[in-house]
């Protein structure tokens, strides 16, 4: 069983560790690199829970091999805030009650920075289809995709947070009264 | 923050004294900074270099005899430490509701002579590494004998049905008895008035949580033979004391940290992974992790029961429900569990926010050689809502009675008998299914507008 040394730029820091053929990106990070970030939900590729960018691209970390991303450039949810600010997507997750149980948190922001760093503009649909790949428990995905949608308009500076665009969806505080009618005294 | 949510402080103004500042408006969460920056600790989230990995053998039958059980090649993995039997389990019949003093301990935290469900434990295997341990546990080598299997509760409860519990029934025994029951006036005297009587049958399937963080805890060895407990439980306190009474330990022997659960919804209040990641880790004297894989979360893990449930409804020309009797039957799988408890609550529930006269019923809890079922989310009550709600619509339909009328005709009152024998007090149903009503735009006839909870109901 050969040990191979793998190198990557993880938040724009050059990190290496050592694994085995059958260490998985995921492993790597969480008990190499110690980054937890990155979730293992079902170790299968069908949870989302540990997806990470690699070279900018989404991946599900938990069927990516180590040693075949030596060199590359890997992006998880540590790397996105120095701790003072958030970004963008983060703090519209945190405005718009888009956590319940927070696993799924790390790799639904993921696949959003993703999707906004290709598509500055996306449709609800194309929210929806981004993040398809990730599964929530908690089913709060109304308001993880209204969040979404929020970083959206945040990064493209058009809108201010608390006032997202009317014909996508309700603002982030409100999104659970999206039906009209439900909504006790209006 | 601005309400989103105004109470509505129009009823029960008497009753209220708090201001209610905090419902309706909204907070942030507390953990939610830690969610989205990563930072958020679930049990998983710390490495040991020394960790071992525990993985289980399980049954393959729904319900056999064990003849032997031979762990020899599953010993001559490379990384493999030990193997766990049920020898090694200090006190391996256990039953989690016994914090409440229920018994029998109907369960055993590995099979000793017999297996009752397909999936369940037998061997334990340590290893180095997650993959020596799922190679250990996949050569261990048991011989069985096939033994009839029951799998649908009112065929376990027949006559000639095998009986599968050491305890002798296919029934959870309440105080002596085959059901938790309530008997309150007469039903058949009821049936006997009644204009109609309709009888309905419901049933659901189990339900699996499927939480996106599978069960699971890591075990580490501290100074003076104590455990160090990082768990994923919904409730530190019974996996604490449920564990130590396993392990024939003091409870202070043992440390449970936890609280952070990446979904639970009732799956995670069974202990499961903590008692034998604590044998593991003291025979090994290492750190130890047993998480369940997904498959293991979707096969093993208690769902919530599968239930069958009769309604026969005696009912007058007008809606008025004169008799409602209820044969109820819970699927606990092969071992009680909480499902005990659901039962209990299921019959609780009934005959659900109505008064009626006139109540029988016979709640059941019933052993069968399938996944033993537990707690989630209402567990008990949710499926028989579904039931009693079910029924109101179809004889509302059958009657030509508008669903909402015929509720509020037979809403419980302020000071109605319950069939329990208790006094109603504080009831809303009324007043929440007029609110509801004007939300939606159902007009309701003035006489059922003007009525009231605290308004005895007419003879």
């Amino acid at each position: 069983m050969t040990v191979k040394i793998v190198n990557l730029k993880l938040n724009g820091v050059d990190k290496a560790f050592m694994a085995r053929p059958e260490t998985t990106l995921l492993l790597g990070l969480r008990e190499q690199l110690g980054m937890m970030g990155a979730k293992r939900g079902c170790a299968q590729g069908a949870c989302g829970s540990c997806t990470v960018l690699l070279d900018g691209s989404p991946v599900v970390s938990c069927l990516v091999p180590a040693v075949t991303v030596d060199g590359s450039t890997v992006g998880t949810v540590e790397g996105l805030s120095d701790g003072q600010v958030l970004s963008d997507v983060q703090q519209a997750f945190l405005d718009g009650f888009a956590t319940q149980c927070g696993f799924c948190t790390p790799g639904m922001i993921m696949s959003a920075e993703a999707l906004l760093e290709r598509n500055p503009d996306p449709t609800t649909e194309e929210v929806q289809e981004a993040i398809s790949g990730n599964v929530c428990r908690c089913t709060g995905y109304e308001p993880i995709i209204t969040a979404i949608l929020d970083a959206a308009a945040r990064r493209r500076g058009t809108t201010a947070a608390t006032t997202p665009e009317t014909d996508e969806g309700p603002p982030p505080t409100t999104a659970y009264e999206s039906s009209e009618g439900m909504r006790a005294d209006v | 923050m601005a309400k989103i949510n105004e109470i509505d402080t129009e009823f029960f103004a008497d009753e209220r004294s708090s201001s209610f500042t905090v419902i309706g408006t909204p907070a942030q969460r507390s953990d939610a900074l830690g969610h989205v920056t990563g930072k958020t600790e679930f049990f998983e989230d710390r490495a040991f270099p020394d960790l071992a990995h525990v993985k289980i053998h399980r049954s393959v039958h729904h319900h056999a005899r064990i003849d032997s059980v031979d762990c020899s090649e599953a010993l001559k993995v490379p990384g493999v430490l030990r193997v766990i039997t049920h020898h090694d389990v200090p006190a391996n019949w256990y039953l989690v509701l016994r914090l409440i003093g229920v018994e029998p301990h109907d369960e055993p935290v590995l099979a000793e002579d017999r297996v009752l469900y397909v999936g369940e434990p037998i061997v334990a295997v340590v290893a180095d590494t997650e993959a020596a341990a799922i190679e250990g546990a996949s050569r261990v080598k048991v011989s069985y004998t096939e033994l009839p299997a029951v799998l649908d509760v009112e065929e376990a409860l027949s006559p000639d049905a095998p009986v599968i519990k050491k305890d002798g029934t296919n029934y959870f025994v309440y105080e002596g008895h085959h059901a938790r029951r309530i008997r309150f006036g007469d039903v058949e005297e009821g049936f006997a008035q009644a204009d109609h009587v309709f009888e309905w049958r419901y049933s659901s399937a189990p339900i699996e949580h499927a939480p996106t963080e599978t069960t699971g805890c890591i075990v580490v060895p501290q100074s003076g033979n104590r455990l160090l407990i990082h768990s994923n439980t919904q409730a530190a306190f019974f996996t604490l004391d449920n564990t130590a009474l396993i392990l024939d330990r003091p409870f202070t022997d043992l440390q449970v940290k936890g609280g952070t659960v990446g979904g639970g919804f009732g799956g995670k209040v069974d202990v499961i992974v903590e008692p034998l990641a604590c044998i593991a880790a003291t025979l090994t004297n290492r750190p130890v992790k047993f998480v369940y894989s997904r498959e293991e979360e979707m096969q093993v893990s208690s769902p919530r029961a599968a239930e069958r449930i009769y309604i026969k409804d005696g009912v007058m020309a007008d809606g008025r429900i004169v008799a409602r009797k209820v044969m109820l039957y819970v699927d606990s799988g092969a071992y009680s569990r909480h499902t005990p408890y659901g039962t209990t609550k299921a019959a609780a529930h009934l005959p659900g926010p109505y008064t009626i006269p006139n109540v029988h019923a016979d709640c059941h809890c019933v052993y069968t050689n399938r996944t033993p079922s537990s707690a989630m989310r209402g567990f008990g009550v949710t499926i028989a809502d579904f039931a009693i709600e079910s029924q109101m619509d179809r004889i509302a339909r059958a009657l030509d009675i508008d669903p909402l009328e015929l509720r509020l005709r037979n809403a419980y009152r302020d000071g109605d008998m319950k069939a329990h024998r208790k006094v109603a007090s504080g009831t809303a149903l009324i007043e929440v299914i007029q609110r509801a009503a004007a939300l939606v735009g159902h007009d309701l006839p003035p006489e059922y507008l003007a009525m009231s909870s605290s308004t005895p109901r007419e003879a």
